[in-house]
Formats: C-alpha cells, sequence, structure tokens
C-alpha cells in the first residue's frame, strides 16, 4: 500500500467496521423485536441523543468542568510533586510509597468518605478524579526529570550552572516528552474519576454531571436516555484524549522522536 | 595568530611552562575497576597534547579528570604555579558523543555556555555567528540537531566549546565517529583554529595517523590500568596541511608512534619508556 492509500484505510476501515457493527444491532433490535427498555437501536439512540441534547450537553458540560479542573490539578500539582522528587531523594522515598497506596486503592471505596468530608460537591468531585489522575503524571515526570543525559549534566556542572539552571535548560526539556505521556494517561483518568464520584455521591437537580444522568436514566428504565448520555461520554473521553494527543505533537514536532514521521 | 596567541606560544614553547600538572593521578571506579594507575603529565599552555592508547585505557577518564568532571582516587591535579583554577567558560569539553540538546536548534545548543553564564541573547549573538562560522556551520543556525549529519553535530559539539573562547580545550575522540574524508577536513580546520585562537588543547584519540598529524607532543598509554608509556615531542613544522601526509618525515613519525603504541601494548611493557 503507498501513503495516500494507507492514509484512507487507516479512516475508512475502522468507519466501516461501526458501520457494519451498528447495522448488526439495528437489525437484531427489530428482527428480534427487542423492547426499548432492555435494547434501543442505534437509530433511536440517535434520535434521542438528538432530542434530549440540549438538556444533556448542561450536564456534560458539569462534567466536563470537573474533569478540566481536575486535570489542571493534576497536571500543576503533580509536576510540582515530581520536581520536589527530583530535588530531594529523601523526599521522594518518604512520600512515593503514599502515592502507590493512593493510587492502588480504587476510587470508588474511597469516594463515599470524600462526599462525607468535603462539604462542598464541586471540591469534592475535584478531590476525587484528581486523586485518580495525579499518579501518572508524578510518576511519569519524576522519571523524566531524572533521565537527563549524564554528559550533559557534566557540561552544565563543568559551566557552573545552578541547580534552577539545570532544572529549567536541562531537566524540564529531558521530562517533557514523559509529563505529556503521562498527561494523556491522566485525561482519560480524571474522566472516569468525575464520573465514579458522581455516581458515588449522585446528586439530584439542574446542576448535575453526565454521570448522574445517567444513573438516574437507568432508574427509571430511560434506556434510551441512558445510553445517548453513555454515547457523550464516551465522545468526551475521544475528545480528550484526542486534544491532549494534539498538545503533545505540538509541543514536540519540532525535535522529539515520538512527533516526527517514521520515513521523511 | 593573534599577539598574545603569539606571546603565549613562544612562551610556553620556550619555557614549556606547564598550564596544568598531573603527579601520580589514579582512577579506581566502584566495583573495582582501575582505569588509571598513576599518571604524571605537564600540560604546556598553548601546548597540543594528544592522549593516545588502546580502547578501554582511561583516556576519557583521564581527560573528566582534567575537566575537574571526576575526582581522581590517587594523586593529584595541580594549575600551574599555584594558580587560581579556570573560572568557568575557561575549559572546553567535548565529549565523545555529541551531546547536543535534541530539543534546541544549532543555535541554542551553541548558545547554551553563555546562556548559563548570565549573557542575553542579544549579547551573545555575535558570538554565536562567530562559532557557527569557525565550524563551517553558516546556514544551519535554525536546523534541529536530528536534521543535521554525524558530522555536522560534532562541528555544533565543537563551536559549543569555542563560543566562551576557553583556555583549555579538551576533546575526546571527537571525530571517531567519522568517515575518513570528514575526519582529514575537520582535523586541519581544527588545526587551524588551534593556531590562531591560542588554546591549550589535549585531545584523545586512538587514531596514530591523526595524533601525528595535529600534535606537539603525544602521550602513548598503557592499556588498562592506564600508564604514561611514551612521550613524542612532534617536531612537524605548523602549519601543517594535507600535503603533508604525504611526506617521509610524516610517514617516518606514523612508523615510530606505532612502534611505541605496540610496545606499549605488549603485555610486558614496562611504562617508564621515555620520549
Ligand atoms: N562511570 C564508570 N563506572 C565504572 N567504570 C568505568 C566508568 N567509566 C569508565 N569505566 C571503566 O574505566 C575504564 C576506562 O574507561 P575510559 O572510558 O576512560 O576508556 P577510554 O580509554 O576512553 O576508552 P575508549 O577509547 O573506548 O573511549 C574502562 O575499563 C571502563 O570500564
Ligand atoms: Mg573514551
Amino acid at each position: 500500500m503507498n501513503g495516500a492509500a494507507r492514509r484512507i484505510a487507516r479512516i475508512l476501515a475502522p468507519v466501516l467496521v461501526g458501520i457494519l457493527v451498528l447495522a448488526a444491532w439495528e437489525a437484531v433490535v427489530r428482527i428480534e423485536g427487542i423492547p426499548r427498555y432492555i435494547l434501543p437501536g442505534p437509530i433511536l439512540v440517535a434520535e434521542t441523543l438528538w432530542t434530549e441534547g440540549p438538556s444533556l450537553l448542561g450536564s456534560l458540560l458539569v462534567t466536563l468542568r470537573i474533569t478540566a479542573a481536575a486535570l489542571a490539578a493534576a497536571a500543576i500539582l503533580g509536576g510540582a510533586i515530581a520536581i520536589l522528587f527530583a530535588r530531594s531523594r529523601l523526599l521522594e522515598l518518604s512520600l512515593f510509597p503514599y502515592a502507590v497506596i493512593l493510587q492502588v486503592t480504587p476510587i470508588i471505596s474511597i469516594a463515599p468518605l470524600i462526599i462525607i468530608y468535603v462539604q462542598n460537591t464541586f471540591l469534592a468531585l475535584l478531590l476525587c478524579a484528581w486523586i485518580v489522575s495525579f499518579f501518572p503524571i508524578v510518576s511519569n515526570t519524576t522519571l523524566g526529570l531524572n533521565s537527563a543525559d549524564r554528559n550533559l549534566l557534566a557540561l552544565f556542572r563543568l559551566y557552573g550552572a545552578s541547580r534552577w539552571q539545570v532544572l529549567r535548560h536541562l531537566r524540564l526539556p529531558t521530562a517533557l516528552p514523559y509529563f505529556l505521556a503521562g498527561l494523556r494517561i491522566s485525561g482519560g483518568l480524571s474522566l472516569i474519576g468525575v464520573v465514579v464520584a458522581e455516581f458515588t455521591a449522585s446528586t439530584g437537580g439542574t446542576e448535575t454531571g453526565l454521570a448522574s444522568r445517567l444513573i438516574e436514566a437507568s432508574y427509571r428504565l430511560e434506556i434510551p436516555r441512558l445510553f445517548a448520555a453513555l454515547v457523550l461520554l464516551s465522545l468526551t473521553g475521544i475528545a480528550i484524549y484526542w486534544a491532549l494527543s494534539l498538545l503533545s505533537w505540538l509541543l514536540l514536532r519540532r525535535w522529539h522522536e515520538s512527533a516526527l514521521p517514521e520515513t521523511e | 595568530m593573534s599577539a598574545a596567541a603569539e606571546a603565549l606560544r613562544s612562551a610556553s614553547v620556550a619555557t614549556a611552562a606547564p598550564l596544568l600538572r598531573l603527579a601520580g593521578v589514579g582512577k579506581t571506579y566502584r566495583r573495582g575497576v582501575a582505569a588509571l594507575g598513576g599518571v604524571d603529565l605537564d600540560i604546556a599552555a598553548g601546548g597540543f597534547v594528544t592522549l593516545l592508547g588502546p580502547s578501554g585505557c582511561g583516556k576519557s577518564t583521564l581527560l573528566r579528570i582534567i575537566a575537574g568532571l571526576t575526582e581522581p582516587s590517587a594523586g593529584e591535579r595541580r594549575w600551574a604555579g599555584g594558580a587560581a583554577a579556570p573560572r568557568r567558560g575557561e575549559i572546553g569539553f567535548v565529549f565523545q558523543e555529541p551531546t547536543l540538546m535534541p530539543w534546541a536548534t544549532v543555535e541554542g545548543n551553541i548558545y547554551l555556555p553563555l546562556r548559563l553564564a548570565g549573557l542575553s541573547r542579544a549579547e551573545a549573538a555575535p558570538r554565536i555567528t562567530e562559532a557557527i562560522a569557525a565550524v563551517g556551520l553558516e546556514g544551519f543556525a535554525r536546523a534541529y540537531p536530528r536534521e543535521l549529519s554525524g558530522g555536522m553535530r560534532m562541528r555544533v559539539s565543537i563551536a559549543r566549546a569555542l563560543v566562551t573562547r576557553p583556555r583549555l580545550l579538551l576533546l575526546d575522540e571527537p571525530f571517531a565517529a567519522l568517515d575518513e574524508i570528514t575526519r582529514l577536513k575537520l582535523n586541519e580546520d581544527l588545526l587551524r583554529l588551534w593556531e590562531s585562537e591560542g588554546w591549550t588543547v589535549v585531545f584523545v584519540t586512538h587514531s596514530v595517523f591523526e595524533s601525528v598529524f595535529l600534535s606537539q607532543r603525544i602521550v602513548v598509554m598503557t592499556p588498562r590500568p592506564g600508564r604514561v608509556a611514551a612521550e613524542l615531542s612532534i617536531d612537524l613544522p605548523y602549519p601543517r596541511e594535507t600535503a603533508l601526509r604525504m611526506t617521509a618525515e610524516y610517514g617516518a613519525w606514523c612508523r615510530t608512534v606505532s612502534e611505541r603504541l605496540a610496545a606499549a601494548m605488549a603485555p610486558h611493557a614496562s611504562g617508564t619508556a621515555a620520549g
């Protein structure tokens, strides 16, 4: 396959598979006469998405706002913690195990506590999402900060560079691709964190996120709406991943191997 | 050659005033690898000295000790007449690999030493341009290292070492990975710069031909743990150009140096033969 054909195939092939699966789904639902409160067909889901769109979109914005805030907090605090770790081995040795513990404890089991202790719902959800998403950034960035080329470090020493200069001009640029890889993982995780926390909090009212709407729909057996919310959530996850990949590419495209074409 | 460099050169030849003296310098790495076993060496100001020895004999280690990047585990390194150690920027170091920052352009890489010294980009610009011209990389200031050939990357590394106008230039097999043609050309470029800038150069290589072509003095080292096996003063006149490689004197020196190297590599080399 030549370049152009491969590019087309890369888009066309998954789209075709998607269409086939959707068609099969629709066919099964119609032929078997499956009721809509058990399994709606994709056409019905699309219709629901269209009619319920505006109200779901409001919830989507709520979820998105918390996700973005949690991701920003994970990036800033995670990056800062990594810099502290890289600066002081003692600090890393004493705190890293706790970061791991926080990471491996299922968020679903901490979320109820957080929701009890933190009164403000926005903050409680934010905290849950932050807990699941900060770790990849911390561990990746720490690795990156410690991966600076030994000879370049020697060169900086030869020129009498201060610790700040070594950080600013050598360690941070070295760590950037690692940080961005961590950020891409954290993007998906913080969305999951928000969804889990919303499930646990299951707040009522109008200012609710997409996950609350999903749960609400499941209680009321409004399965088409549940599917519509699900589709929106998936699309959001994809969009976050895509946006972070784009950011990574923009920042690295001029020098890093990951952002370069394999052949030029 | 500038007047100052000329004065420095003739002074160094006349009195051989050492810039740096190594006395009994030894290095044993962790896990007990003895890299250097007691090196005595004077580096004359303004001179061109080559460390010649087999792979793994401790040449890079010695160069790092001279630069102050590694501490010797025995012996000491003293600056001339108890003079103060060079200030930052007075030593230029070219590593065995180009050791460039992949995220910075050619310009940015060469700017680094000046940036670390607190110069603004505008203040540094003329010197960066000068260093780029010195290594013949005009037109590539904005290129990234990945867009350069191996030889060009090495030249960027050399330009970065030159940009602070160092007194002492340490080069660790800078041309080892290059093809013969590029290598010969860069040899001549380096000599031209040395003659015009008045540096003291310590050059590491395992090529006999390269060492004879470049050096005033060749220090032949024994296999690990490295010691000085022989010192030879190469009396071929400067400036040295391509034509020199065809002369009988050059050939004779290459033979002599090869013999000394072979003797140093022999299992029972005493390691004390004089030059
Ligand atoms: N950081 C290190 N830790 C442990 N051993 C080392 C280290 N650096 C070098 N050595 C050992 O010291 C010896 C000398 O190494 P060095 O790099 O100085 O050799 P060299 O003469 O420069 O060799 P080459 O010509 O291959 O570059 C080698 O046997 C190597 O294994
Ligand atoms: Mg070496």
